[in-house]
């Protein structure tokens, strides 16, 4: 039997290795997707006082730290049973909006970007950051690294610090915003807007523009008809920081609606020997293996998935934008929602509607007058027991559970990451693409691209699962023959 | 990166165990990070760029000029990973709190490798594992064999596994300390100027945090401490003097006491401050000798007791005052007869 590795950053690092394995005739058998780290915060928070949990976990991943700053602040309110005052949930999402706006930037530019903007088939050395400014000029990277600077400043001002923010309380939040800071921050918010607007253009102009890009988009080798996640607000639109999870099917209806405290009665996590992370599914379906339909329990939790689980998105020009994303795509309108998209490639789409809401949601909450009223903090007495907090994380619904002693010393954790949720769909999304590109023992020049850009659409930054954060991703594939001798060896990205 | 001219130095960037926030606090030099594309080629940086192990396999040994090492060591993968980049590194950096002194990764250092499988992949709300399966280094599976690295016992600092060659503290260290000391390396590197001596700490400064706290301090006398959601403190006083846990007399500075301005206790990221070698003893006797807990008529066994009530109300003082430090302590981990990976 033939075996293929495919280490995307080689086999020392080891941040997520590919292993695939051949069939006689040379086709696929089988694909294994390995996560070879665990940092372990689950045990090791135990003992620690649960209210330093948001400046604890948020150590979890340094791209995303104000995801778990989050969660675990409101895991916190759950936690002491407290109810933050209405300033302190307009700022935590102001302030959370824009960790999207800057999150959501880096990845369609620096990530995941460069593959429609420059094309997939350009040179590999081009394919970054860079080229796509080489391509539409330096002034776009200029504003790429505007948006960020503008963006991790509001983190900072609110947060306390850029990265690993440290303001958030059970109940509260220790930073008020200032009349100054409101007016700063309110250019800013503008600025993102039509920065959203440009990136949304920039797309239409770029690849809906070329039918090579969009046949690639629909193309069945980047397809999976899998159960969707995401939370929402009251009308059953995209919330990033509050609401209820929401599961909808392959065929778009509700599976299951539910407040996050009750996500072990519908989320089970998988062990396999072979990798330390785990797989999560749906309990309402059942764990069927890694495969797609409607009698299994493979869900999937990203910008996709949530614009797929909801009825719209809750500002004005983010919904245009909804409408035409499904519309464009070939959805059907069933009652109040779209038929789902399928097609993974067009999560970086998602990403940019996303995007716009991020930047609409920021504007509209720094201009609420409440914004600067000064009492952020209150004194709570309860005592603690119980609580879980979950928001939606860039990369997937984010939930942390925690429980204490009478002293708010903890007892037991559990936490359920963002890209955790996706690893069932990866791993399917990677032996697609590998059955596409390799048959009868030859394997196709395509597929160390297509296998990349299989992955990368989930933002395969998987920093919180596996804190592997790719830019570029240098792919090796040994083919090895049944002895396990070298036979060939395709690379890319290697100088 | 960027235009290749011929000679210029070579700079590499690599995590181990570590989150990638080291790697974002890099990217948040914002505008410099192009000066840094001018002036470096990068040799190996796999955030951003498209080197391999085995590209810095083949490099000769030193070929690097300078490595930005970030994370702490867990796996034996982080391990080889470290003696590699040491070999073909001029100088290395231990760069960030986890590189440095293990930082939040550490704290499993308070338990054990058995007890966090236990509760990751058993005890667990969420899980859904009846055969009590535990990912393995090895795992048969019907078309091959499939390997994981060794999870170590006790999460180690880079310079117990390596010789470092300067230390850039900070979780994650920030930007314009990243930006200082990459114009130090660039003066030394290009203009000959001296480097610091080897061993030193860069990119922060000698003293401690509080001395650039801009929070009133008064003569500190604290009668208990308080949960930060116990009180609502006084905006601008020192919270240590409010009885709100704050390392900043035990934290060397160069962050600008960001996390008091905001109105919340140093947690330490900084690490110790020039001279002191264990952060958390260090904590320890500045609380002591800041307490209100008597007066000179006392006799030594009823101040103690005294002081001790007042200790007392600090919840998990070890998990505190050794938040970061905990791998480069004196306590290192917390004994459980199991050998020390």
């Amino acid at each position: 039997m033939e075996r293929i590795t495919i280490d995307p950053i080689t086999r020392l690092e080891g941040h997520g290795k590919i292993e695939i394995f051949l069939d006689k005739k040379g086709n696929v058998e089988n694909a294994y997707l390995q996560i070879p780290e665990l940092r372990g915060f689950e045990q090791f928070s135990i003992g620690r006082p649960a209210e330093e949990m948001p400046r604890i976990t948020n150590r979890i991943c340094g791209v995303c730290p104000e995801a778990h700053h989050m969660a675990a602040t409101k895991a916190l309110d759950a936690l002491f049973d407290v109810e933050p005052s209405s300033v302190v949930k307009k700022l935590r999402e102001l302030f959370y909006s824009s960790f999207y706006v800057t999150d959501h930037t880096v990845h369609f530019y620096a990530l995941g970007g460069p593959d429609f903007v420059l094309g997939p088939d350009s040179d590999p050395a081009e394919r970054n950051i860079l080229g796509v400014i080489h391509k539409v000029g330096v002034d776009i990277g200029k504003q790429v690294i505007e948006c960020r600077k503008r963006n991790h400043e509001v983190i900072k001002i609110l947060g306390g610090r850029g990265i690993h923010p440290v303001a958030g309380l059970p109940g509260g939040w220790s930073k008020a915003m200032t009349k100054e800071e409101q007016k700063t921050i309110l250019g800013w918010a503008k600025e993102n807007v039509d920065f959203a607007l440009f990136s949304l253009k920039l797309f239409d102009d770029v690849v809906l523009a070329n039918q090579a890009y969009v046949d690639l988009i629909v193309g069945g080798i980047f397809s999976h008809e899998t159960y969707y996640m995401g939370t929402v607000d009251d009308n059953n639109h995209v919330n990033f920081y509050d609401g209820l999870i929401r599961v909808t099917g392959p065929d778009g209806k509700e599976l299951v609606k539910y407040p996050a405290k009750d996500y072990a009665k519908h989320i089970a996590e998988r062990v396999e020997p072979w990798s330390y992370l785990k797989f999560p599914y749906l309990k309402d379906v059942g764990w069927n293996g890694f495969v797609d339909g409607k009698d299994s329990g493979v869900y999937c939790c990203t910008p996709l998935s949530r614009l797929n689980a909801s009825d719209g998105m809750a500002t004005p020009k983010a919904q245009e934008h909804y409408e035409k994303f499904f519309e464009t795509l070939g959805s059907k309108k069933e009652g109040k929602r779209y038929t789902p998209v399928h097609h993974r490639l067009a999560t970086h789409w998602a990403r940019l509607v996303e995007l716009l809401y991020a930047a609409e949601r920021m504007l509209e909450l720094t201009e609420d007058p409440e914004i600067t009223d000064p009492n952020v903090r209150q004194v709570v007495t309860n005592t603690p027991t119980e609580g879980v907090g979950s928001v939606e994380a860039p990369r997937g619904t984010l939930t942390h559970h925690y429980k204490t002693d009478e002293n708010g010393i903890l007892t037991d954790v559990n936490l359920i990451v963002g890209t955790t949720n996706n690893n069932a769909p990866i791993a399917m999304s990677i032996k697609k693409a590998a059955e596409n590109l390799i048959k009868d023992g030859k394997v196709t020049e395509g597929l160390l691209n297509t296998v990349e850009m299989a992955f990368r659409n989930y933002d395969p930054c998987m920093s919180c699962a596996t804190h592997s954060l790719p830019g570029q991703m240098p792919l090796e594939i040994q083919i090895k023959d049944a002895d396990g001798n070298l036979v060939d060896t395709r690379s890319q990205y290697v100088d | 990166m960027g235009a290749k001219a011929k000679e210029k130095p070579k700079l590499a960037m690599y995590w181990a165990a570590s989150c990638g926030g080291c790697e974002i606090s890099v990217l948040n030099i914002h505008e410099h990070i192009l000066a840094v594309d001018e002036i470096f080629d990068i040799a190996f940086f796999p955030c951003i760029a498209d080197f391999k192990t085995k590209d810095v396999e083949s490099y000769p040994d030193g070929y690097i000029d300078v490595c930005l090492f970030n994370g702490a060591i867990r796996t034996s993968e982080n391990e080889e990973m470290a003696h590699l980049l040491r070999k073909k590194s001029k100088v290395l950096v231990a760069y960030g709190s986890c590189a440095y002194e293990g930082c939040i990764p550490a704290l499993s250092n308070l338990t054990t490798k058995e007890a966090t499988f236990d509760k990751v992949y058993i005890n667990n709300p969420s899980i859904d594992n009846p055969d009590g399966i535990f990912p393995q280094e090895v795992t048969k599976v019907p078309e091959g064999e499939l390997t994981l690295p060794t999870f170590y016992n006790t999460v180690k600092s880079l310079d117990q596994v390596v010789d470092v060659d300067y230390y850039l503290p900070g979780c994650p260290p920030e930007p314009p300390q990243i930006w200082a000391v990459l114009q130090v390396v660039v003066g030394g590197l290009l203009e000959g100027k001296p480097l610091p001596p080897a061993g030193a700490i860069v990119g922060a400064g000698a003293t401690a945090v509080c001395e650039e706290c801009e929070r009133e301090k008064k003569e500190k006398t604290i009668e208990r401490f308080y949960r930060p959601y116990q009180i609502i403190p006084d905006p601008d006083q020192c919270l240590l003097e409010q009885g709100l846990m704050c390392m900043g007399l035990a934290t060397r500075s160069g962050c600008g006491a960001l996390c008091p301005t905001v109105g919340i206790g140093c947690r330490g990221c900084y690490g110790p401050p020039e001279g002191v070698i264990d952060q958390g003893a260090k904590m320890l006797s500045a609380v002591a000798s800041v307490l209100d807990a008597g007066d000179e008529t006392m006799e030594d066994e009823e101040l103690e007791l005294k002081i001790q009530e007042v200790i007392d109300t600090i919840p998990d003082p070890a998990g505190t005052f050794y938040r970061f430090s905990m791998a480069h302590s004196i306590l290192r981990r917390v004994k459980n007869g199991k050998g020390d990976s």
